[in-house]
């Protein structure tokens, strides 16, 4: 530490060309920033809240509906606490790019999903009311909706039984995620399959469900309850697939692409330009201060401290660079996730994501510096004092 | 005052820049021929353009003592076109494969605010107004081309991946889809028979999920299917399989009910008065459009979110390599700065160095763009991917990267290289030359 200003007098010794290297550096770490954020977004498999659920779907597509008496067979077995059914709506409100991630739930849903924190009093009214709507505290705000408020929504797929396909609903409820929920929690509508089922075209709806939502004793059961709610329905003309909340999650996110292989793809060409780059910065600081480097030998520094110095600078041009590019990352993400009108759902930069920056720019720092800093190890204080 | 220059002076760069990259970006390749030709001409026929010519080829000449930093440039700008690219081209391969899908002489109809064939219903009665509706094309036995469809999902596994899920669309189609979509043809075994349990995977599907080989068989909502052939139709239906709308139906239990109904209409003019018809119909509440019109929608707003992420990522990084090749051609001039100096005590002028700087920034971004660009198509042309579209069900796509998305990597580079050069070049002309000289 007591070398700190003489490191920091030769990083900016240049200060063109150490400057030009932070604002590499900076796009670099921005850029990592905002990727990892997104791919965040997409990645909803790692709420740890839901490792006692599982979700129970038709063995042949998502497309195809559940019997409601598998529900009653399920409940029944051992390990399985509670049951709840969801059905998927397909809702829009207002103009059709206003899509609302809207479901039709049994009345023990919110017990299922505790992370869905509402107030006891809205919990109460939302009982009451048979057209009741409970919303995410993020999809209230986007669209502008208070308590009390009624709002027309329009389903894509079911039709009302007098063919109208916009349903009203009292918004009774508006939720908050609790802490370490899935990504987009805060982002949903739901309301009574009760309601649901009354006012439905389809009148043999009454008798199906989307899917099941199982609630487990203890997760550890979780392969053999899965095992035995599949073999409930094994050979019917409704067979389904079990498996968990977190096995769905990653099945469906994979649908629509590997985002996690597209991001790593985009962040090691990143990086390893920038390892060039900074390298390059190094190598021609390095070869620039070769007689200050022999003075500061012949003056007694070791060769040791010579090379922690060297090691030490690049690290602290990564480190500094990185830094302002990750907090500039974390003043950007909110603001495209607001542009985008709730559409991209970025979470803000997190801790992982800073770990991940910092060990980064530490790892990047050493690997830019080692060369540099063994050459300057390396140096004969007669033949650098003299120019060879 | 002479603060006052200098920042004056900054503003003039500034603007110049600004104006390069706007007149750049509206360039069409035969503008950047032109002025590459003008630049040729100018260096051959006047002094002035000699002279670059010579101090540009000192410069060339010493570039493999600078290879490492010279290749900063290249590699940053290679990286930038490379990412740039990709993103492109997965943004127009699924764009082009919706766009084939669809053509203004067929027309499909779905329930009103259905958005997408999976959501919407019509009942039998309905599906029979609709053929029969005015403008659309009769075929040899006098019935109406078109057909009725039922799109369900099913859920296979991808190859090599015998755990994953993908939700596969299956259509049911009618006897006339042959005349109406007659670009599908089949390339191996031969069509379904209509009333057995026989299905035709399109090539993009087969390429992508597991057990859908002409031959092999699958459970479908409990029953099983044979697959007795494969078909290519270049367009998004080839993520798709095929078989009959009474046996899907009746698998599916559907009843007489279709989803979506797909006409062949006598011309594309007779669009208007086809929807017309079915409009003011009182018995019938649907969404009438060209089938080049529903599958465009379907690619909006992926290609749009595709383009977005694509671009931004693309100006961060060139703003990593604008620097970066900052970095190296001030490196680059200082080393050379006696040299250069030497050159203008002699009678060389400002220009040829300025001009000289930037062609070499320019070649080596030159270079990087066709590394990177070069890298994408031996990676990624044609390669097959497939997202979720409009039916919650796959759509298999393939990346394009076409002649003018290469370009598009190529005129990024120059850019970078232009800006990346211009600073280092006019402080190579301005620093005075008796200090450059004077410097060890």
């Amino acid at each position: 530490m007591k070398y700190f200003h003489l490191i920091w007098a030769a990083l900016f010794r240049r200060k063109a060309r150490t400057f030009f290297t932070l604002v590499s550096i900076l796009a670099a770490f921005l850029l990592f920033g905002m990727l990892d954020a997104t791919r965040s977004a997409f990645d909803s498999g790692g709420s740890v809240i839901g490792v006692d659920r599982l979700i129970t779907t038709s063995r042949y597509s998502i497309i195809q509906s559940l019997p409601v008496s598998l529900g009653t067979q399920i409940k029944a077995i051992p390990g399985v606490k509670d049951v709840g059914a969801s059905n998927w709506f397909g809702g829009i409100y207002q103009d059709p790019k206003n899509f609302v991630l809207s479901f039709a739930v049994s009345d023990n849903y919110f017990d299922i999903y505790h992370e869905i924190q509402l107030a006891p009093e809205q919990r109460k009214a939302y009982e009451n009311t048979r057209t009741g709507a409970i919303v995410g505290e993020a999809l209230a705000k986007r669209f502008g909706w208070k308590l009390g408020d009624k709002i027309p929504l329009q389903s894509t797929i079911f039709p009302q039984r007098n063919g109208d396909k916009t349903w009203p609903f009292d918004i009774v409820g508006i939720y908050t995620a609790a802490p370490g929920a899935a990504n987009g929690t805060d982002q949903q509508f739901f309301f009574h399959h009760k309601y649901f089922e009354d006012a439905n075209a389809f009148q043999s709806i009454g008798t199906t469900v989307g899917w099941y939502v199982i609630r487990l004793n203890s997760a550890n059961d979780a392969d053999r309850v899965a095992k035995a709610v599949d073999a409930l329905s094994a050979n019917s003309d409704h067979e389904t697939k079990t498996q968990t909340e977190q096995a769905f999650n990653a099945s469906f996110a994979k649908q629509i692409g590997d985002i996690g292989l597209i991001v790593t793809a985009i962040m090691g060409a990143v990086f390893f330009t920038l390892i060039l780059l900074t390298g390059n910065t190094m190598a021609q600081a390095v070869r620039e201060r070769t007689s200050e480097l022999a003075v500061l030998k012949t003056i007694g520094f070791s060769s040791h401290s010579v090379l922690y110095m060297v090691l030490a600078e690049s690290v602290l041009l990564l480190v500094i660079g990185g830094v302002i590019g990750l907090a500039l990352a974390g003043v950007i993400v909110p603001i495209v996730a607001k542009g985008s009108g709730g559409m991209l759902n970025l979470p803000p930069v997190g801790t992982q994501t800073w770990l991940l920056g910092l060990v980064l720019m530490l790892v990047i720092g050493a690997i830019v510096g080692a060369l540099p800093a063994l050459r300057a190890m390396r140096l004969n204080i007669v033949d650098a004092l003299a120019g060879r | 005052m002479k603060t006052f220059k200098k920042f004056l002076g900054g503003l003039l760069l500034l603007a110049i820049i600004v104006l390069f990259l706007v007149v750049w970006t509206a360039l069409p390749w035969q503008g950047v021929v032109g002025l590459a030709i003008a630049l040729a001409v100018w260096m051959v026929a006047t002094r002035r353009g000699r002279q670059t010519w010579q101090v540009t080829r000192v410069g060339l000449s010493t570039l493999a003592q600078r290879l490492g930093s010279s290749s900063v440039v290249v590699v940053g700008i290679a990286g930038v076109v490379g990412v740039l690219v990709a993103m492109l081209a997965m943004s127009e391969g699924f764009a082009e494969t919706l766009r084939a899908s669809g053509n203004d002489h067929t027309a499909i109809v779905l329930r009103g605010g259905s958005q997408a064939e999976l959501n919407s219903v019509l009942d039998r009665d309905s599906a029979n107004v609709v053929m029969q509706a005015p403008g659309v094309k009769k075929g040899a036995s006098g019935r109406p081309i078109a057909s009725g469809e039922l799109v369900v999902v099913a859920d296979l596994p991808r190859k090599g991946d015998p755990n994953s899920d993908s939700n596969v669309p299956i259509r049911g189609v009618s006897d006339d889809v042959w005349a109406l979509r007659d670009n599908v043809k089949i390339i191996a075994g031969r069509k379904f028979t209509p009333g057995l349990r026989e299905l035709i995977v399109g090539k993009g599907a087969a390429g992508q999920f597991a057990g859908l080989e002409v031959g092999k068989s699958l459970r479908l909502a409990g029953q099983t299917w044979t697959v007795v052939g494969e078909f290519e139709s270049h367009d998004s239906l080839e993520s798709e399989l095929w078989g009959d709308t009474q046996s899907v139906a009746s698998a599916y239990r559907r009843g007489s009910s279709v989803q979506s109904v797909t006409v062949l209409l006598e011309s594309s003019k007779a669009f208007d008065a086809f929807k017309a018809s079915l409009a003011a119909d009182p018995r019938l509440k649907v969404d009438v459009s060209t089938t080049q019109a529903y599958f465009s929608k379907q690619s909006e707003a992926l290609t749009k979110t595709l383009r977005i992420v694509g671009i931004t990522v693309g100006i961060i990084m060139a703003i990593g390599a604008v620097f970066g090749a900052l970095n190296t051609m001030f490196a680059a001039i200082q080393a050379r700065a006696r040299e250069i100096a030497t050159l203008r005590a002699i009678g060389f002028r400002g220009i040829p160095v300025v001009v000289s700087v930037m062609l070499e920034t320019m070649l080596l971004a030159l270079l990087g763009g066709i590394i990177g660009a070069g890298i994408v198509w031996l990676i990624f042309h044609n390669y097959t991917a497939s997202t979720l579209g409009a039916n919650f069900s796959q759509v298999v796509f393939q990346f394009q990267v076409g002649p003018a998305l290469l370009w598009t990597g190529l005129k990024w580079a120059l850019a970078i290289g232009f800006i990346g050069g211009l600073f280092p070049a006019l402080r190579a002309a301005r620093v005075p030359v008796t200090t450059a000289l004077r410097e060890l």
